[in-house]
């Protein structure tokens, strides 16, 4: 193994574990910013020992006894950390004891999912927090995904991990009622990461690109640590499906391609099945929710990949359900859409136009789905206004070209 | 560890405080903090119009009518509970009375200046 295949290795060994022990020693201790401090020196040490003497067998056990002798090195010096020391010994012994009885190191990263959603922490500053806190995504980073200077993003995410220690917020796993409040928390912040990633996804390479990859990973994670939560598994499937489209939704020369005009073969296989097993097992717990039902539809979708057809009145069920459980203005576009795909343009017409105006004064789909629509009942003068008005509502390049493309070539009806 | 519930009320809601109902409930949740053993202490607060001020300022005191700030509430009323936990502070705070017409603000204590109760900080 060559020196860097060995560093990615041991990167990925530390990334893995890194959520694992954050959730562990921040569990005892209520401190989650004296956590990370005290792991970041061990992964520091382990970066510098493990490619000539190798990744020991329980990494976990490894990196808590470094994290917990140089924290009693600086302790010292730095009188703040004095309060973690004790916590650290603790986790330390109880770490070595698993270590020998050959116990499973305990995963409480669930626990922490549910202090970063917890509704005493602004909201603004739950997604990040569970990011930073559990995949160890670095600050820089997320705040160029949530378009925030670092300094701020900085600031957000201190002031949130100074109001868990300060404030008492427990690490448990709520019971029910609560439980399904911070479930949805939870799994709203993960989708909101990952459509903050897809969003800008054809702007500026790679960290954009990261945010979803590292939204599918926690929803992996969230399925791992609460199996039979059907809407954590609703989660992973639609967003495996979105993200097996995504080397389909532009061309080489990076123009954009609407959903039903996409190559279907350019799809990712593996990702569909994958979405569709988590679908499966999640409509075997009988319980539906929102993003069952969101993947639901964009699994009709994938189908075209075999069938070569779009059942769009099973789709058109499908947004009807998803009203009735989450009457935001995208499932209301998505349905109008739906009746006017399943044959019944002008009762979809109707539809969009029961959506107040006023809600949809800056979002683009809507002025899009208009356009469309209006194309389809033969009002080309009024559909090229609304497709103008969605080219001039997006901050994607590529999308804007092709609704201003759309407005410039309807074809009379 | 200790928290304050600090029970703000609107200006013209200090009058409906001496409602019998009013002083029943209070009564009722204060007896409710006592059984679970959680509460350190508290009271109701008269309205801002008997509240004065006072600073020091380069070494002279100066004394005003009003409470600290004109706003749109007042703080009413102040208990101090001992719980494990904010979530814990937080059911006790939902339950109190007023949470139902006003708000209640929850925060833990800073440390030692003021005995709290002979109890130790958890």
């Amino acid at each position: 193994m060559s020196e860097s295949a060995a560093h990615a290795a041991i990167e990925s060994v530390v990334r893995g574990s890194y959520g694992r022990l954050v959730a562990y020693l921040a569990a005892r201790s209520g401190d989650v910013a004296g956590a990370q401090d005290a792991l970041s020196e061990a992964f520091v040490s382990a970066l510098q020992h493990w490619p000539s003497d190798g990744v020991p067998e329980k990494p976990e056990a490894w990196l808590l006894h470094v994290a917990r002798n140089r924290t009693i090195d600086t302790a010292r010096r730095r009188q703040v950390k004095q309060a973690f020391e004790e916590t650290l010994r603790l986790a330390a012994e109880e770490a070595q004891r698993a270590e020998v009885s050959r116990e499973e190191f305990p995963d409480e990263r669930l626990k922490l999912l549910f202090v970063c959603a917890h509704p005493a922490i602004d909201v603004a500053a739950r997604t990040p927090l569970m990011l930073q806190t559990v995949l160890g995504v670095d600050a820089a980073r997320i705040a160029s995904a949530f378009l925030v200077s670092p300094t701020a993003m900085g600031q957000r995410l201190v002031r949130a991990k100074n109001k868990i220690r300060a404030a008492g917020i427990p690490f448990t796993v709520p019971e029910p009622p609560e439980w399904d409040e911070r479930v949805s928390f939870v799994l709203d912040a993960i989708y909101s990461a990952y459509t903050t990633g897809w969003d800008s996804l054809n702007e500026s390479g790679t960290t954009h690109q990261a945010l979803t990859e590292e939204a599918i990973a926690m929803g992996r994670m969230l399925v791992q640590l609460m199996p039979t939560e059907p809407e954590a598994r609703g989660l992973l499937a639609l967003m495996l499906h979105c993200e097996a489209r995504r080397e389909a939704r532009f061309t080489n020369e990076g123009v954009f391609v609407p959903l039903d005009e996409q190559d279907a073969r350019r799809w990712s296989r593996a990702m569909m099945e994958e979405a569709e097993q988590h679908l499966r097992y999640a409509s075997t717990c009988k319980r539906v929710g929102r993003y069952q039902l969101e993947a639901a539809i964009q699994s009709i979708h994938a189908d075209r990949a075999v069938s070569g057809l779009i059942d769009w009145k099973e789709i058109l069920l499908l947004y009807e359900g998803l009203v009735k459980i989450a009457p935001t203005i995208g499932s209301q576009v998505g349905r109008a859409v739906a009746m006017a795909q399943a044959g019944d343009a002008a009762s979809g017409f109707a539809a969009l136009e029961a959506v107040p105006r006023e809600r949809v004064a800056d979002y683009q789909p809507y002025w899009a789905a208009r356009g469309h629509l209006l194309h389809l009942l033969g009002r080309t003068g009024e559909a090229r206004k609304a497709f103008t008005r969605a080219a001039s509502l997006t901050d994607d390049p590529a999308l804007r070209a092709h609704l201003f493309n759309r407005s410039e070539h309807l074809p009379s009806t | 560890m200790k928290y304050a519930l600090l029970v703000h009320h609107p200006k013209e809601y200090f009058e409906k405080r001496n409602d019998a109902e009013a002083i029943a409930a209070g009564r009722a949740y204060g007896e409710a903090l006592q059984a679970a053993g959680v509460l350190v202490g508290g009271a109701g607060l008269e309205g801002p119009l008997t509240a004065t001020t006072v600073s020091v300022r380069d070494g002279k005191r100066q004394v005003h009518d009003g409470p600290y700030a004109e706003t749109k509430e007042y703080l009413a009323g102040i208990g101090i509970i001992d719980v494990p936990d904010l979530d814990v502070a937080l059911e006790w705070a939902a339950r109190h009375p007023a949470a139902a017409v006003t708000s209640i603000e929850v925060r833990p204590l800073l440390g030692g200046h003021f005995s709290t109760s002979a109890k130790k900080d958890s």
